[in-house]
Formats: structure tokens, sequence, C-alpha cells
């Protein structure tokens, strides 16, 4: 599927009036012909489209996605440099809306209609409801500029090197290298970023959690469980919660592949160096191979946390397990 | 018999919260519908001397950089916003639903090839395919539009050809090819009206998520062209301005109420039609 993607991607950069060569050179350079035929022999543009689309597949059965037209560098060299960025702030986000989702969508749901069910699910509308790149101006503007709590946009302070750490997560390469003052740095800036890229996740993780605890706490094996006389604690997380789970992780699965590209945004506004930004930035220069080398790695992203969606089923529910 | 008092008051809640987002909604509606009207400034106006005014009587939600009042281009960015939100719904709606009514019908070849189409489009990230669309169609309303298009239509395929194949075991399907109807007015006069309802549904609640991503695209540039007013370009010409906040806040204000009572009142719209999901 991920290949017929590729192939959509590449038709579809094939059909539409922007051009690449103009997007890339500029009107003045664009207006020689000579050069723009030139400039097209070199990046392959003037073969038939099987051909192109040949040499694409060709390419990615060497591990070769291509070579991007805007950094003139590998798409997979981009995407391999940009990946952990982005993986560390979603992963970051994902934990923050679990942790905090989870526990809100269960009380909201044992303590129905009272005050906390109405804040779960105020924040859970204004979290799916407000603008991503609004809530970075506000959180920018009152936590940065305004009270000065947070460092500003980046990974690090502009002043600092980046880890020379193994992974390119820059808080385990930090830890890892003993840089407790680079990991402190690291964390105060994933922190606003985080929050914002959490929101909109927080909201459908609280609002999945309700309503499947909701329907579990209704079921008879719960009635059950109350009236063998087990404490009320027990009833709720071992019986209800972990029935309730099945849907939060399904869930759960598709909103981390979401966080992955919905990064675009955040990243754009936060000026982080992650592929979300690289995204924005090779479909605005219409850098055709980075968007299709882009599709098919976040493709298999998709394809990968469903099959860990899957395979969860079998360690929360045993009936799955045959 | 009458309720007990705490579903009583569950419902009244529910459903006091559609109104809030039919009110809100409402009130959106007539802003676009007058705004030229109702606004104190031409949206356009530019005077420098005016610039980065504070919030004041003269300029209610105070001015922008080039001196023209927020809340004028904000009324009118209404128009934009809605416009969009509505046409990429409902075309995407119109499309989908007769992509999906169709391939439930035609069963056998067209319907694998109408839904492998589907499943295709499906598994784009659509951040991605919209972003690099609209950029390479161009900057503009009705490119993005068509940009978002494309990714918009397969989800009201795939509900509907769900909802068709459902219909299509039923009785009075049945007794209605018995009786001799012809298959197209089976499925417009018959079918259609029974699917209506869960795709309405999923419209309203689209319709939030239509204009957030619209307003995502222009943040980004790849929206409306300058200087025309509208709300997501308003907030990307306001962010850099940490000082004067007010530049960036009250347009995305706009967008957070208008997303929320969309929500709202989707989220009603799902409870009353479908009652097993009301608790």
């Amino acid at each position: 599927m991920a290949v017929f993607a590729s192939l959509v991607i590449f038709l579809i950069s094939n059909f539409v009036p922007g051009d690449p060569v103009l997007a890339q050179l500029g009107d003045i350079l664009a207006s020689d012909p000579a050069v723009v035929a030139q400039w097209r022999a070199k990046w392959g543009l003037d073969l038939p489209l099987w051909e192109r689309y040949g040499i694409f597949l060709r390419g990615l059965l060497h591990g070769d996605l291509g070579q991007s037209i805007a950094t003139r560098r590998p798409v997979l060299e981009d995407i391999v440099q940009f990946a952990p960025a982005t993986v560390e702030l979603a992963t970051i986000s994902f934990v923050m809306a679990l942790v905090l989702g989870i526990p809100l969508g269960i009380a909201a749901a044992i303590w129905r209609d009272s005050w906390i069910d109405a804040v779960a699910r105020v924040l859970s509308l204004v979290g799916v409801s407000a603008p991503t790149f609004w809530l970075a101006f506000i959180m920018l503007a009152i936590f940065y500029g305004w009270l000065g709590w947070a460092p500003g946009p980046g990974r690090l302070d502009p002043i600092a090197f980046p880890p020379e750490g193994p992974s390119g997560f820059f808080l385990f390469d930090t830890a890892w290298a003993g840089d407790w003052e680079g990991f402190a740095d690291t964390l105060a800036h994933l922190i606003l970023p985080a929050i914002v890229l959490a929101a909109a996740t927080l909201g459908l993780i609280t609002r999945t959690t309700r309503a499947a605890m909701l329907d579990c706490l209704q079921q008879d094996y719960v009635r059950v469980a109350r009236a063998k006389g087990l404490r009320e604690r027990v009833v709720v997380l071992r019986h209800a919660l972990r029935n309730a789970l099945v849907p939060v992780v399904t869930l759960g699965g598709l909103a981390y592949a979401n966080l992955l590209t919905g990064a675009v945004m955040t990243e754009t506004i936060f000026a982080w160096p992650g592929l979300g930004r690289y995204t924005f930035r090779s479909a605005a220069a219409l850098d055709f191979p980075a968007i299709m080398g882009i599709t098919l790695v976040v493709s298999a992203t998709y394809l990968l946390v469903n099959l860990l969606v899957d395979l969860s089923y079998a360690v929360l529910d045993p009936r799955v397990r045959r | 018999m009458a309720l007990p008092a705490s579903r009583m008051r569950r419902r009244m809640r529910r459903y006091g919260l559609a109104w809030a987002g039919a009110a809100i909604v409402l009130a959106w509606l007539l802003v676009a519908l007058l705004a030229p009207w109702i606004s104190p400034y031409p949206p356009d106006a530019v005077d420098v001397t005016q610039r980065l005014l504070l919030p004041s009587a003269a300029h209610w939600l105070g001015t922008d950089i080039l001196g023209r009042d927020v809340l004028s281009r904000l009324l009118h960015g209404a128009r934009i916003s809605l416009l969009a939100g509505f046409s990429v719904v409902l075309l995407g709606a119109g499309i989908g639903t007769t992509i999906g009514i169709l391939a439930a019908w035609l069963r056998g070849w067209g319907e694998e090839a109408l839904m492998r189409l589907t499943d295709l489009v499906l598994c784009f990230p659509p951040i991605i395919l919209a972003l690099a669309l609209a950029a390479a169609l161009g900057i503009g309303t009705t490119n993005t539009i068509i940009a978002m298009l494309v990714v918009w239509w397969p989800k009201y395929a795939r509900l509907a050809r769900s909802l068709a194949l459902v219909q299509r075991s039923q009785e009075y399907v049945e007794a209605a090819t018995v009786l001799g109807l012809p298959q197209k007015r089976i499925l417009f006069r018959h079918v259609l009206p029974n699917v209506f309802g869960p795709i309405a549904v999923l419209c309203t609640l689209d319709l939030g998520i239509a204009i957030l991503t619209f307003a995502g695209l222009s943040f980004l540039g790849l929206g409306v062209v300058p200087p025309a007013a509208e709300w997501g370009s308003m907030v990307s010409e306001g962010r850099e301005l940490v000082e004067q906040w007010w530049v960036a806040t009250f347009p995305g204000l706009a967008i957070l109420t208008v997303v929320i009572g969309f929500n709202f009142l989707g989220d009603g719209l799902r409870d009353w039609l479908d009652p097993k999901a009301q608790r």
C-alpha cells in the first residue's frame, strides 16, 4: 500500500501545475531556457514518466529514496537526521496525554455529572477545538515572552552545541554523556511544544477513556465483582479499566501515529528541526523526492503502529490469544 | 413515565450544550452574512499612523501592523472560514456519499475499484497530502479547498457504503424491487434518506475540523492570498508580535469558538440520532 501511495504522489507531482523548476531557480534563472533544460536533465525531469518511476522504485529496493531537490542531499539521510527530534517530541507529548487523559477519563466516568466530569468535558473539547498554531503562540507569548519561565523556540539554547550522542534523542544523549545541564536545557525546550502537541490527543484520550469506562462499569461482571465484596478500587482498576483500555489502545496507537505527522504546525512555530518542519519545507518547495520519501516513511510507521496495537490486544484481552 | 431527576438533568445538560453550539454557529453565520454592514472599518483599510494600537473605544480589538482594524478583519474573516469549511465538507460529503452508495450498489469489480481507490487515498497521511497539493496548486482559497477535497471524501465513501450495505438487505428495498421500481429511484428516494442521518452528524463534527485545517494551511501561507482577511493568516501575521498580543489572540479565539460551536452541535446531534450512545 505504501508503494501505491508513492505512485499516487508521484503521479500528482507530475500532473499539477506547480513546477519545481520555478520554485527552485527563481524567476530570473527560470526565464533562461538553457538553464532550465540543464537543470531538468540534472534531476532527471526530462525522462518519460514511467522511466522516472522505475528509477525511483529501483532505488527504493536498494534502500535509496532519491535525492532531495531542495537540500541536495539523499532523502533518507534527511529523514534519518530529522526523525529523532520528532519522535522525541511526539513521545513526550503522547506520554503527557496518556498520564493526564486516562486518569481524568476514569474520574469523569466514576463521578459522572460531577464537577470533575464537567472539567474533563470542557478540557477535552477545548483541546480538540483549539488551533494548534494559535495555542503555540499563546504559550510562547505567556511563558516565554511575558513570564520568561520557558526558553524560546528551538531544541536547545542557541549557543549550546548539540550533544554528540549515538541516538539523536537529546534527552537520552545528554543523560548518556552525563551532561545534566544539557539535559535540563533539552527538557526545558521540550515542555512548551510538547504541551501544545498534546492538547488535541489529551482531549481524544479523555473522551474515549470516559466512554469506555462508562460502558464497562455497567457490565454484569462489574456487578458480580461488587457483589463478591471486592473493594471498589479493585473493581474499577482491575475489572473495568482493563476492558476499557482496549478502545483506548486502538485510538492511542492511531493518535501516536498522528502526532508524528501532526507535528507540522508545532514544529514550524517552535523552529523544531524535525520531520514536521521538513515536510512543510519540502511541500512549499515542491520537493517531490522528499515528499515521496516522507510519505513512505509515514505510511510504514502507520502500518507498524497498527501491528503493535493488534499485538497489544492479546496482552489486554485473553480471549484474543487463542 | 417520568424520568429520574438525575437523568433529566443529564439530558438537559447534553442538549443544553447542543443548543449553545447551535447558538454559537448561528451567531457566526450571521456575522459572516452581515460583515460589511457591522464592521466599523473596511477590512483592508491601511493606515500606518494607526499601527499596533491597543484595543480601545475606536478600535475594540486594536489594530495590526499595517494599522488595519482587527475587529473588522475578524468579522470579514468569518466569511472565508465558514465558506471554506462548508464547501469542503458539503462537496466532500457529496462526492464521498455518491461513491459509497454506488459501490454498495454495483458490487463486483465496480465496488472493488471504487473502494480500492478510497483505501488508497485513506492510506495517505492527510496533512502531508493536503500540504503537497496546496503547495502544488498554488496559493488561493479555491485551490486550497480543492486540495482539501482530495483528502476529504474517502471517510464519507466508507461510511456511506457501510450504511448502504445495511439498507440494501432491508425488506423495504426488496419490496421496492419486487414492485418493479427502477434502481435509480430506489437508490435516491429510499436508500439515500435512510443513510442521511449519520452522514449529517459526521458533517457537523467535520465542519470544525475543516475550518481548523483551512486556517492551518492559511497560517502556513498556503491558503488565502494576502491581504485577504482570514483568521489563520491573521494569527500568522501576529505570531512575532508577543508584546502586541491582540493581533494574533483574537483571530485564534474566533477559530476556537466556531470549532467549539460545531463540536457541541455535532455531539448533541449524534446523541439525538443514536439513543444508544446517550449517557
